[in-house]
């Protein structure tokens, strides 16, 4: 198949103006004869079913936790960026295009990054006339704040809490309709398959968390919003309940994968404390302003500390390795996230790690401050400190915090064309769900713009396009292929209870993601991934023979419910590997050990990987086959990175 | 550390349920509660007994979801959400009891796990400004007072949990409401609807069955958040000037 992206034709700044005047219109009284379906309540997913209910759509709103505010999206703390140029630094609508293409170390399409910078700026409008109450200057006018990747100062930002205004925004957006009785909400239901007829998506099969009741939606439409799947590692700062399952459901009835290995490791978490350890914490970037990054100089300093036989403030300052100061002198600890964390990375494998796992560097406030004083620094991050003293005992004022990356994005996703449908008609993918905008690198303070830009500017054009085009005729959820789909989950449901082997689902999940981890994580070598495939198609195996589900379908379950997305993330996993594992190149989160320049930077090839890689499912067991979609840049000159 | 665990076990709805004893052993105190129950549950799947259900998804104490009366207070000891609280807010040898939050707005649904549901139809019926997507003007056309912006922010942190409800003896959902109607009303946005708001928004917590307000502030101690009861003083204001110049009575 030949993926067709639908770039409008044009020049950049164009596109997206004539595409919406080219578009075909549904008559505002024929709107109330179309079904759409919208999978996900987060930014995104809620932006989405409450602009398409306002058109006049009749909407079912789904997410699997018990309301729809308690989305992913919710967790979001540091900002979202919007090219108003409030601040009059020379920001533009053009330079955040750029900085995203750049950032995205050239691996997006140009069309859709234009196109969400130019939205970008309506978000903020449309969220203050909700109610969000962002960060105001004393003259009453919104505040800015700068995020890595930026020259300019264009994040807005609530607290550290923006990510929850915004949901609580869009939430408050979709109760509306609720209330208008357009839209119908299913809170604790989880979807478990896209059901197609005549080729096209027609509805989905979902499972009542509650109930267990397995059931048919039927619609003209179908939008999967259903964030990410950085849960693949197990490990992620990702919420517990985040998985892939709507997106790989809908990739194996048809819809194509793209650059599934693209993930984005974080590089200030909280380090892993021990087995028991369920989900990581993020702690802002900002902290890498004030804080120094180091580790002992040596292997032998690191392991008395690791024994407790020296305290950290003891070790004297030449003792001390301030790594990316000494290798990157002009950024210094601020070099862009996937450089600081591959370095984390390298000085604890070369066993200079500083806590018991020998998995974590110092960040230390120390000098900031002597030099500023501790007013000064509880002021600009009190917050921060106090959630990591609440979380790890320790008190940051005294101590150097220990940091260490973890898996925090995944810019991979379900492929998608300009009108953010995938590779099967009227099915749409939104936010973290699709691989759209971000390349192989996303910018602090984008995935926000992302989803609502999808949610509230682009999918309500896009999808009355398709609409337009297709018969208001609706079909009975005993339609055959309903039937089928609901067959095929409750059969597979069946057969996860009835393994009864003797390992816990968590088991399989803590398996599946230390493999990720250390051959799909950070960095990759072609023997090391050649590796983990073997390693996750017998891991596969296993699952489907030795797994032990408890209890039954009917009822709260929720060991089913994790089963159920742990085996999807085992066969993503094989997925991944295999797509890093074609990419023989390093660019932005992806980096090929075999592939770096003398200095140990990410060394892209341009000739030969300008593309998006999208997969498609060819049946149970088989190879995934490999299809190419050309980027090509008209506006902007492709460039090495270099922070040195 | 080693641990009794006095945990609350109900099949369903219509369970009776009631208390089953649990002892853990082996507890690092760097743990958060939420990861001793996954420990816990790891040793019960193992053993073939069902696990113990219970609300949770973003575990850094903002989704909301996450919701235990741990030894009579909501949330536990400490003034944060439950998975924020660590292991070492207790002792080697502790008894814990676990409860789900009790109101009969909140009915259970399966061990800890209650339905919240009648939160988002209080939302419903008025935590909105109606606006459409679109048509909207400039974000910086009506400045704010930043000391208004703020104080609705501090409203705005609510995260409907439901732990002001759980620590009420009378089961009141006067903080959570007040904390959106405060927000709406204290910004310029909120103002053309403010009257039929809070009347609407009442009038449904009503509906749900929560119950009226002790004066006690057993809620505001108990918010993980820190919401103030002051915005159930701004919402009894809002309320009674919208009721005595009704126009839909
Ligand atoms: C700790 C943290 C901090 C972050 N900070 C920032 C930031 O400062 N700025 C920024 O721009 N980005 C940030 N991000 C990234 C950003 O938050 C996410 O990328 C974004 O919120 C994803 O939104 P979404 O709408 O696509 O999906 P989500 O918010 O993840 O929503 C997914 C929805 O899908 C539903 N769902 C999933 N699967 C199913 C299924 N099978 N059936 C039914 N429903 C399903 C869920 O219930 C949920 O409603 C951060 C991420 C993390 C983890
Ligand atoms: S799990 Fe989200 S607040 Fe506790």
């Amino acid at each position: 198949m030949i993926l067709d992206s639908k770039i409008p034709e044009g020049p950049l700044a164009e596109k997206w103006t004539n595409h919406k005047f080219n578009v075909k219109l549904v008559n505002p009284a024929n709107k109330r004869k179309y079904d759409v379906i919208v999978v996900g309540t987060g930014l995104a997913g809620a932006s989405a079913a409450a602009s398409l209910a306002e058109l006049g759509y009749n909407v079912k709103a789904f997410c699997f936790q018990d309301s729809p505010r308690r989305a992913h999206s919710i967790a979001a703390q540091g900002g979202i960026n919007a090219a108003k140029n409030y601040q009059n630094d020379g920001d533009s609508v053009y330079r955040l295009f750029y900085d995203t293409i750049k950032g995205g170390d050239y691996r997006a399409r140009e069309g859709n990054v234009y196109r969400l910078a130019q939205v970008s700026v309506n978000i903020i409008d449309q969220c203050v006339a909700q109610g969000v109450p962002f960060a105001r200057e004393y003259g009453g006018l919104l505040a800015n704040r700068s995020f890595g990747g930026a020259q300019v100062s264009r994040t807005f930002y609530a607290k550290g809490q923006t990510g929850q205004q915004l949901l609580l925004g869009a939430y408050s957006a979709l109760s509306r309709q609720v209330a208008n009785g357009k839209v119908k909400l299913y809170p604790r239901t989880e979807m478990m398959d896209v059901v197609m007829v005549d080729g096209k998506a027609r509805g989905i099969v979902t499972r009542n968390l509650i109930t267990g009741a397995i059931e048919s939606h039927s619609a003209h439409a179908v939008l999967l919003c259903t964030g990410g799947y950085g849960n693949v590692f197990f490990l992620s700062t990702n919420a517990m309940g985040s998985n892939v399952t709507a997106a790989w459901r809908a990739h194996k009835k048809g819809a194509y994968f793209a650059n599934p290995s693209f993930t984005q490791i974080h590089p200030t978490c909280i380090p892993v404390s021990g087995d028991h350890q369920s989900k990581l914490t993020l702690m802002s970037e900002s902290l890498r302003n004030d804080g120094r990054v180091w580790v002992p100089a040596t292997v032998e300093t690191a392991e008395k500390l690791r024994k407790g036989l020296i305290k950290v403030n003891d070790i004297k300052e030449e003792d001390r390795d301030y790594y990316l100061e000494r290798k990157y002198p002009s950024f210094g600890n601020l070099v862009p996230r996937d450089v600081a964390s591959r370095n984390a990375k390298y000085v604890c494998d070369e066993g200079r790690g500083v806590n018991e796992t020998g998995e974590a560097v110092f960040l230390d406030f120390r000098d900031a401050i002597k030099r500023d004083g501790e007013a000064t620094i509880k002021a600009k991050y009190g917050n921060l400190f106090d959630m990591y003293q609440q979380i790890t005992g320790d008190n940051p004022y005294q101590v150097p915090m220990m940091i260490y990356p973890a898996v925090h994005y995944t810019m991979g996703g379900l492929w998608v064309d300009y009108n953010l449908m995938t590779t099967i008609p009227g099915l749409y993918a939104l936010g973290e769900a699709n691989f759209s905008d971000h390349g192989a690198n996303r910018l602090g303070a984008s995935a926000l713009m992302q989803g609502l830009a999808d949610g509230y500017f682009v999918a309500p054009y896009t999808i009355g396009d398709y609409l337009a085009q297709n018969p208001n005729d609706r079909i009975s959820t005993d339609h055959p292929e309903f039937q089928k789909a609901e067959k095929e989950v409750s059969d597979r449901l069946q057969k996860l209870l009835s393994i009864k082997g003797d390992k816990t689902v968590d088991y399989y999940h803590k398996k599946l993601g230390k493999i990720m981890w250390d051959y799909c994580g950070m960095a990759r070598t072609a023997e090391g991934l050649t590796k983990a495939k073997a390693m996750i198609k017998e891991l596969k195996k296993e699952f489907w023979t030795n797994v032990n589900v408890l209890g039954a379908n009917e009822e709260l379950n929720q060991s089913l419910e994790k089963a159920n997305r742990v085996a999807d993330f085992i066969e993503l996993g094989e997925l991944m590997v295999d797509d890093a594992l074609s990419r023989n190149e390093s660019c932005g989160g992806h980096f090929r050990e075999e592939y770096q320049t003398p200095e140990g930077e990410a060394l892209r090839d341009d000739e030969n990987f300008a593309f998006v890689s999208a997969w498609k499912y060819l049946g149970e067991g088989l190879e995934e086959e490999l299809n190419k979609e050309p980027l090509v840049f008209e506006n902007v000159k492709l460039t090495q990175r270099s922070y040195k | 550390m080693n641990l009794t665990l006095k945990i609350w076990r109900q099949k369903n709805n219509t369970d009776k349920g009631g208390f089953k004893e649990y002892k853990i052993t082996d507890i690092s105190e760097d743990m958060s509660f939420l990861e001793m129950l996954d420990v816990l549950n790891e040793q019960l799947s193992t053993k073939g007994e069902d696990p113990v259900h219970f609300d949770h998804d973003c575990r850094e104490g903002i989704c909301g979801m996450c919701s235990l009366y741990i030894n009579g207070n909501p949330h536990g000891p400490q003034q944060t959400t439950t998975c924020q609280l660590h292991m070492r807010s207790f002792k080697d040898g502790d008894t814990i009891s676990i409860e789900p939050w009790r109101a009969k707005a909140f009915p259970v649904l399966k061990d800890l796990v209650v339905d919240r549901s009648s939160f988002d139809r209080i939302i419903q019926a008025g935590g909105y400004v109606s606006v459409n997507t679109g048509g909207v003007p400039d974000a910086n056309e009506i400045p704010i007072p930043k000391s208004i912006a703020d104080l609705a922010m501090d409203a705005a942190q609510c995260i409907g949990c439901g732990a002001c409800v759980a620590a009420c003896k009378n089961a009141s959902a006067m903080l959570f409401t007040s904390a959106k109607i405060s927000q709406l009303a204290l910004l310029p946005q909120g103002q053309v609807e403010r009257k039929i708001r809070a009347e609407n928004m009442v009038a449904q917590m009503d509906a749900e069955g929560f119950g009226a307000c002790t004066n006690t502030g057993a809620c505001e101690a108990e918010c993980p958040k820190g919401i103030s009861i002051t915005n159930i003083a701004r919402m009894n204001r809002e309320y009674f000037s919208a009721v005595l110049s009704s126009d839909t009575v």
